[in-house]
């Protein structure tokens, strides 16, 4: 019954994935991009690490995907031009390389990595325990990840300030 | 917890509970865990529905007193029985469809707000036994889930092939956006208090008397008062009520993203818009008014899910005042109101709430020090906050005919 489901449901994260790729309407493929997160998201949940599922569907599901929404919608001058004209073979072939580089990087990862043989107790983890690790022995990187971020934002709002004032379009 | 749990117990407390378990007990084991959750799902469902009913005629009931005119009044004995009128109407309306829309996403967009919507009822403790699902993050999951109106916000302005929707829908998010920052750092200082992101607990962190009589709900702390209208706020945005309405402002912004649907499916979004609204006050019932617990020891009788929704009726009828009340704001408004006040206070009452953790064990005249500190920490950055907000904008001045 639960292998079942699980594999259910990793049928329609990899169908969804992939069909995203086919698709030729991008704002079509961004949403088939958002169920596939939602899949793995429910992985999770099986796997038992509420913690991280609720993140994944709060970061990637509310906050990644409206970024990917917009640039779509920003970067595109017309409702026609969202369907990405067919590739060129030049194209095709750079898509297949990258494809293969990243399948080969994968690959190389997972094979590389001693997994335990046979059924294993998951070490249990409860919200708490994950914020008194990150705040105690994870807080260097925790403090780096939060600095990065937040330089990341204001050169976001700078870039987008500078713009504005270029453009001279008078005190608000 | 235990001994707050053998005082109140009485026969109506354990009432739900009692009545599902006579339903259940003869089934096998495996399925009685599934009917359980099925009765759950229905009960939900039917409450929230009819209270989705008893809302809108309330609403238009209030809203029609508030205007000096006397609202629905045609239909039944002093109006009653106007949502099941709306409803059939509603239900019959014919279901257009633009003829260059997306179908599956312009279908599919009421439907996931519903869904999204709906499952956030599914951690919100309604009694002292009445929660659906018992989880470790539940709060985590309740904001989760809430994130993804935007999506459904999105995909009802782009399927519908109408620039006015996919504008209107663009201003809907960023307004989603903007407010759910506040509405995330208006909670942090609760579970930074409570030590836990369960919602079972959280009541629990508020089960307490100080001096005999007084509740120690969140919201009688500087910080948790803060808190508490930093969130009722963020709410009222993120659920689209006045004054934040832009998005289905119907004479002057043709309704936004909601322009091109009719019928079923605009039922659906309001829907959606009562539930989240809903949703969103248990929820703040829950984090800062003490959840199900009664507001007096002597009043502990009363069974918790009474108190719940009286406490939830209550929040309910606050967001429809506050519609008959404020005019709305413009979206330049919104947003700086949103980015330049709300956010940090949200996150100056982050360090209050540090501060008032860290001082947990004064006492004597240290208390005293400890609930001033607290207050000036609150009340300082208010008014400087709103001063710099509302500087440069001189009072509007009205001429009147003479």
């Amino acid at each position: 019954m639960t292998t079942a489901l699980l594999i259910l449901i990793a049928l329609v994260t990899l169908c969804s994935a992939a069909t995203a790729m086919l698709l030729r309407n991008l704002i079509h493929s961004v949403l088939l991009l958002i169920g596939s997160w939602i899949g793995v998201s429910v992985f999770y949940l099986f796997a038992g690490a509420e913690f991280v599922a609720f993140a994944q569907v709060l970061v990637y599901v509310g906050a990644v995907s409206m970024v990917v929404l917009f640039a779509v919608l920003l970067t595109r001058r017309s409702r026609a031009d969202m369907a990405v004209s067919p590739d060129t073979q030049s194209r095709a072939v750079s898509a297949v390389l990258a494809a293969g580089a990243v399948l080969a990087v994968l690959l190389y990862a997972v094979l590389l990595t001693p997994l335990p043989s046979g059924i294993s107790q998951g070490p249990s983890a409860n919200v708490r325990q994950i914020g008194t690790e990150l705040m105690g022995t994870h807080a260097a990187a925790l403090l780096v990840i939060g600095m990065i971020l937040t330089v990341a934002t204001l050169g976001g709002v700078v870039i987008a300030s500078t713009d504005g004032a270029s453009k001279k379009e008078g005190p608000k | 917890m235990n001994a707050a749990q053998d005082t109140g117990e009485t026969l109506l407390e354990r009432a739900p509970q009692a009545l599902r378990d006579l339903l259940t007990s003869h089934l096998p084991e495996p399925w009685r865990w599934f009917a359980n959750s099925l009765i759950a799902i229905v009960a939900i469902l039917a409450v929230f529905g009819l209270l989705f009913a008893a809302l809108t005629l309330a609403e238009r009931k209030i809203l029609g007193r508030v205007q000096n005119r006397p609202g629905p009044n045609r239909t039944g004995p002093f109006g009653l029985l106007q949502p099941i009128a709306d409803g059939i109407k509603m239900l019959s309306k014919e279901d257009i469809v633009p003829r260059d829309a997306d179908h599956l996403l312009h279908f599919l967009a009421p439907v996931t707000l519903l869904a999204s919507s709906i499952l956030a009822f599914a951690v919100i403790p309604y009694g002292r036994h009445l929660i659906p699902v018992e989880l470790d993050a539940a709060v985590l999951y309740f904001f989760c889930v809430g994130a993804t109106t935007e999506l459904a916000v999105f995909m009802a302005g782009w399927s519908s092939h109408n620039k006015y929707s996919l504008l209107a829908a663009m201003r809907a998010l960023a307004q989603l956006i903007s407010y759910e920052l506040p509405l995330l750092l208006s909670w942090l200082p609760v579970v930074m208090i409570s030590g836990t992101l369960s919602t079972t607990g959280i009541v629990a962190a508020q089960s307490a008397w100080r001096w005999g009589w007084m509740p120690t709900w969140h919201v009688f702390t500087p910080w948790g008062l803060a808190g508490f209208v930093i969130f009722m706020v963020a709410a009222l945005a993120e659920s689209n009520r006045s004054p934040f309405d832009l998005p289905e402002a119907e004479s002057e912004l043709i309704a936004g993203h909601l322009t091109e649907y009719s019928g079923c499916k605009y039922v659906f979004f309001f829907m959606a818009e009562y539930f989240g609204m809903t949703a969103l006050s248990g929820m703040a019932v829950t984090l800062f008014l003490g959840g199900w617990h009664a507001p007096l020891p002597s009043l502990e009788f009363i069974p918790s899910y009474v108190w719940f929704g009286a406490k939830l009726i209550t929040l309910l009828m606050g967001f429809i005042w506050i519609r008959a009340t404020f005019p709305r704001l413009r979206i330049d408004q919104l947003t700086r109101f949103a980015w330049k006040f709300l956010v940090p206070l949200a996150l100056v009452n982050l360090g209050t709430t540090a501060f008032w953790s860290l001082s947990f064990g004064w006492t004597g005249p240290l208390l005293a020090a400890r609930c001033t500190v607290a207050v000036i920490l609150v009340v300082v950055p208010f008014v400087l906050l709103g001063r710099r907000l509302s500087s440069g904008l001189t009072p509007r001045t009205y001429s009147y005919a003479p």
